[in-house]
C-alpha cells in the first residue's frame, strides 16, 4: 500500500507551493520524517519531512513545478510490501479497479503533519489518470454519469482533493471525449488562478544567436519581469542564462509593489556611536560569557527605533486604502541576507524585549533563516524594518520598504570620524542612519523627528546592558 | 400603533414591526383571533410586538396570564377547541419547553386522535448572538420538527415574517413560529401595503449559483448571503436557499438546487447533533444519492449550552467566516 505525499500548506493564506529539490530518487529509502523534499513559498523556503517509512516509490511532481497545496506529489511504499505496481505500469485499467483495502499503518500516516488549515482557494491541478489497481477516488453523482457516457473512470485525470475525480472533471473528459489535461476543461469554472509552473530552463551558456524561450513564471506575466527594451537587445556576445530561484522572483515582485505603490523619500542622519561602542566593548567580554551569544550593535539599533516608534506612532503603520492601520504592536523585521536571496524575519513585540531578549530572538531567526527553518508566521506582521547595508561596508543605503511598513531604518558603517565638537576636531564611532518613508502616510517633518529620537537613545544610552 | 391596517404606502419596516403588524391585521380580519401570553396586554410584550393591541381590541382579545406557559398552551388549546384562533406569545421561546406536553401530547396529537385540530399559533423570541445566555438564546425548533402534527415556520425577512404569521393564523394546524430576536430589530425592508401571505412550506431561492447550495434559514440565512457574496469574489458561485419553514420542509426546492449544484452546506444556529442539517443529509442520501459529488457539509452551532460570556457565545455561534471557510473546503473536495 502506497502513503501519498502531498504538498504541504505552509501558513494560512498560502496556496501553492513550488518543489525546489528532491532530496531522495525514486527507489531510495526513507525513514519517517526523514527530509523528502524542498519547497519554496511565497514566504519561506522549507524541508518537508516524510510522512511515513518506506521507499520512495514514484516522484509525480518534478523540481521547479509549482502546485496546488494538497496535491499528490509523490508516493511511498510501505517496506515489505509486495503488492505494489511498478511506478510506471500505465496499462489501461480493468473496467472495475479493486479497491485496495489501506493498511491501518498506512491509513495512519496518509498525510504528512500539517497545519489543519481550512483556507485555500480551490485550483485545477495536473493529475495522472489513476494507476492501475489504486482505488479511484469520484462521488456519486461521477459515478452516475460516467455509466451514463460509457466512461471508464480509471482513464479520468482527477483535479479534487487527493486527486478525486470531480463533476468538472468528468464533464471535461466528455466534453472532449480524450484524456484531459490541466487547465485544458473549457468550462469557465476555474476557481482560482492556475497553479504557475514555472518553466525552468537549464543555465545555458551559449554565443549569441537567437534569444532563448522568454522565462517566466508559470506563463503569469507580472510587470516585475518586463523587460525595458526588446529582449534581442539583451543577447550579445557569449552570455548565460540563469533561471531566477522562486525566492529572487518573489523578492523582485515585492519591491516592484513596494516601489509602484509608495512614493519613497529618504532622510539621513548621522548618529556618533561612540558611547554605544565604549558600552559594548566593556561589556561584550563579560555578555558572552554569561549569555552565550555575541552583542552586536543591531539590538541597540532595534531598541532606538522602538523608542521612535513608541514616540511617533504614524511610523508604526500600513495604509489600507484610505485608512492608516495604526498598530499596537511593535514588531521590527530584521533584513537577513542569506547565500540565496534575503528574507525579513520578525522581532515580535520588539518593545517588550531588553538587549538580551532581542540579540537572542534575532540570533535565532538569522540561524534558522540561512537553515531554511522558519515557520510562515515569523517573516509576517512586521510593523517596521531595519536593513543593514553598512554590515557590507556601505557609507549608507536608500533602502525599499518592506510592504506593507510606511519606513525602513537603513543602518550605515560605523566607523570612525573626524568630527567638530565645541569647535575642535575629534575622533568619534559614526554613523549614517536612512530612512526611507512612504510619504503617502509620512511627512518629513514625523521622520526627521522619528529620526532625531533614535539618534537621541543612541547617542544618550542609558539601559544597562548586563 | 400599527399604521398599516390595509391601504397604507409601503413603508420600510421591520422585523418587529412586522410582526405587530400581521397580528393586528389578523384580529382586524377575523374576531376568533386573540392573543394571549405574559405581559402582551398592558406592556405591550417583552419586545413590545403586542403593542397598542390592548387599547385596539380590549380585554376579551388580548389576555394577560399568570407565568405558565403550560397554563397559556393548554388554554389556547381549549380556546381553539370552540372555535376560536389563539396567538400564543412565549416571552422568550426557551420557556416553550415548560408547555411541552401541552404541545406534543394534545396539540399535535388532536387532529389524528379526536378529530379536534388545534388552529393555534404559538410564537416567540428565539435564537442567540444578543448575549442572552443559557435560557435566554435558544433555538427549540428541532423538538417540534419532530413531531408530527406540527407545523414550523422560522423565517428570515421582514416581509416573510408578515406574511407566514398571517398564513399560520389562517392555517388549521397548531403552528410554531420562531423569530430570531438579533434581527428584530437589526434588518428592515419595504413590505407591500394591504393583505398578503406567503406560502407555509415554501422555501425561498435569495441568490442563484451553480458551484453549491447553501441551505439555512432564520439569522445564519444573512450570514450565508454575507459569505456568498465573499466567495463570489473567488468565482465560487453558492446557491442560497431560505428554508422558511422547517416542518414540512420544502424538498422540492432543495432536491432541484442539488441537482443542479451538486454540492451542499447546511448552516443553522441549532446545535449540530439532531439539528436539521442531519435530516436534510439523510433526505439527500434518500432522494439525490447520484446527484452528489461531495459530502454534505455542516455548520452549526457547538453541542453545548448557549454560553453567557461574550466571547465564549461568538465562539459557539456560527459566522460568516466558518460559512465561507465550510464552503470553500466544498467546493474544491
Amino acid at each position: 500500500m502506497a502513503t501519498d505525499i502531498v504538498m504541504p500548506q505552509m501558513g494560512e493564506s498560502i496556496f501553492e507551493g513550488t518543489i525546489t529539490k528532491w532530496l531522495k530518487k525514486p527507489g531510495d529509502k526513507v525513514e519517517r520524517d526523514e527530509p523528502l523534499f524542498e519547497i519554496s513559498t511565497d514566504k519561506v523556503d522549507a524541508e518537508i519531512p516524510s510522512p511515513s517509512a518506506g521507499v520512495l516509490k514514484e516522484i509525480k511532481v518534478g523540481e521547479g513545478k509549482t502546485v496546488p497545496i494538497q496535491t499528490v506529489v509523490g508516493t511511498i511504499e510501505a517496506v515489505g510490501d509486495t503488492t505494489a505496481a511498478p511506478a510506471k505500469a500505465a496499462a489501461p485499467a480493468p473496467v472495475k479497479p479493486t479497491p485496495a483495502a489501506p493498511t491501518p499503518q498506512a491509513a495512519k500516516s496518509a498525510a504528512p503533519p500539517q497545519p489543519q488549515q481550512k483556507q485555500a482557494a480551490p485550483a485545477p491541478q495536473a493529475a495522472a489518470p489513476a494507476k492501475d489497481g489504486a482505488r479511484i477516488h469520484s462521488s456519486p453523482l461521477v459515478r452516475r454519469m460516467a455509466k451514463e457516457h460509457g466512461v471508464d473512470l480509471a482513464s479520468v485525470p482527477g483535479t479534487g482533493q487527493g486527486g478525486r475525480i470531480s463533476k468538472q472533471d468528468i464533464e471535461a473528459y466528455i466534453s472532449e471525449g480524450a484524456p484531459a489535461t490541466s487547465g485544458s476543461s473549457e468550462e469557465p469554472e476555474a476557481y482560482a488562478p492556475q497553479a504557475s509552473a514555472p518553466a525552468p530552463s537549464a543555465p545555458s551558456s551559449r554565443p549569441a544567436q537567437a534569444p532563448p524561450p522568454p522565462a517566466t513564471s508559470g506563463g503569469q506575466h507580472h510587470v516585475a519581469f518586463e523587460s525595458a527594451v526588446p529582449r534581442e537587445r539583451m543577447y550579445f556576445g557569449n552570455y548565460e542564462v540563469q533561471p531566477m530561484s522562486i525566492m529572487r522572483q518573489r523578492i523582485a515582485e515585492h519591491m516592484v509593489a513596494s516601489k509602484h505603490v509608495s512614493p519613497h523619500v529618504y532622510s539621513v542622519d548621522e548618529i556618533d556611536m561612540s558611547k554605544i561602542a565604549s558600552l559594548r566593548a566593556k561589556a561584550k567580554d563579560e555578555f558572552e560569557k554569561r549569555y552565550e551569544t555575541k552583542l552586536t550593535f543591531m539590538p541597540f539599533f532595534v531598541k532606538a527605533a522602538v523608542a521612535g516608534l513608541r514616540a511617533f506612532p504614524t511610523m508604526n503603520a500600513s495604509l489600507d486604502g484610505t485608512n492608516v492601520v495604526l498598530h499596537k504592536e511593535i514588531n521590527v523585521g530584521i533584513a537577513v541576507a542569506l547565500d540565496w536571496g534575503l528574507l525579513v524575519p520578525v522581532i515580535k513585540n520588539a518593545d517588550e524585549k531588553n538587549i538580551l531578549g532581542i540579540q537572542r530572538n534575532m540570533n535565532d531567526l538569522a540561524e534558522r533563516a540561512r537553515g531554511k527553518k522558519l515557520k510562515p508566521e515569523e517573516v509576517q506582521e512586521s510593523t517596521f524594518s531595519i536593513t543593514n547595508p553598512g554590515v557590507f561596508g556601505g557609507l549608507f543605503g536608500l533602502p525599499v520598504i518592506s510592504q506593507p511598513n510606511v519606513g525602513i531604518l537603513g543602518l550605515g558603517m560605523i566607523e570612525k570620524r573626524p568630527v567638530v565638537i565645541n569647535d575642535s576636531i575629534a575622533i568619534r564611532s559614526m554613523c549614517y542612519v536612512t530612512l526611507s518613508y512612504d510619504h503617502r502616510v509620512v511627512d518629513g517633518a514625523i521622520a526627521h523627528q522619528f529620526l532625531h529620537k533614535v539618534k537621541d537613545t543612541l547617542e544618550n544610552w542609558s539601559e544597562p546592558l548586563l | 400603533m400599527p399604521s398599516t391596517n390595509g391601504h397604507n404606502t409601503e413603508s420600510q419596516v421591520t422585523f418587529l414591526e412586522a410582526i405587530k403588524q400581521a397580528m393586528y391585521e389578523e384580529m382586524e380580519r377575523d374576531p376568533a383571533v386573540v392573543l394571549i401570553g405574559e405581559d402582551v396586554g398592558v406592556y405591550g410584550g417583552a419586545f413590545k410586538t403586542s403593542e397598542g393591541l390592548l387599547e385596539r381590541f380590549g380585554w376579551e382579545r388580548v389576555i394577560d396570564t399568570p407565568i405558565s406557559e403550560s397554563a397559556i398552551i393548554g388554554a389556547a388549546c381549549g380556546m381553539s377547541y370552540v372555535g376560536l384562533r389563539p396567538i400564543c406569545e412565549m416571552q422568550f421561546i426557551d420557556f416553550i419547553v415548560c408547555a411541552f406536553n401541552q404541545i406534543t401530547n394534545f396539540v399535535a396529537k388532536g387532529h389524528y386522535l379526536w378529530n379536534a385540530p388545534a388552529p393555534i399559533v404559538v410564537r416567540g423570541p428565539s435564537g442567540g448572538g444578543v448575549h442572552g445566555g443559557p435560557f435566554h438564546s435558544a433555538n427549540p425548533e428541532m423538538y417540534f420538527v419532530h413531531t408530527p402534527g406540527l407545523k414550523v415556520i422560522y423565517p428570515s425577512t421582514p416581509y416573510d415574517a408578515k406574511g407566514l404569521l398571517k398564513a399560520a393564523v389562517r392555517d388549521n394546524n397548531p403552528v410554531l413560529f420562531f423569530e430570531h430576536k438579533y434581527l428584530y430589530r437589526r434588518i428592515k425592508e419595504e413590505i407591500p401595503a394591504g393583505d398578503y401571505t406567503v406560502p407555509i412550506g415554501k422555501a425561498a431561492i435569495r441568490r442563484e449559483g451553480k458551484h453549491l447550495t447553501i441551505l439555512s434559514y432564520a439569522a445564519m440565512m444573512h450570514n450565508s448571503l454575507e459569505a456568498a457574496d465573499a466567495l463570489a469574489k473567488e468565482n465560487i458561485e453558492a446557491e442560497v436557499i431560505d428554508l422558511r419553514t422547517l416542518l414540512p420542509l420544502d424538498e422540492e426546492t432543495i432536491l432541484k438546487s442539488v441537482k443542479k449544484t451538486n454540492r451542499v452546506l447546511v448552516v443553522h444556529e441549532d446545535t449540530k447533533t439532531g439539528g436539521i442539517a442531519g435530516e436534510i443529509a439523510a433526505i439527500l442520501c434518500e432522494k439525490a444519492f447520484s446527484d452528489l459529488d461531495g459530502p454534505i457539509f455542516r455548520v452549526t452551532a457547538l453541542d453545548t449550552p448557549v454560553p453567557y460570556s461574550p466571547p465564549l457565545e461568538q465562539h459557539f455561534l456560527p459566522n460568516t467566516q466558518k460559512v465561507i471557510a465550510a464552503a470553500k473546503e466544498l467546493a474544491r473536495y
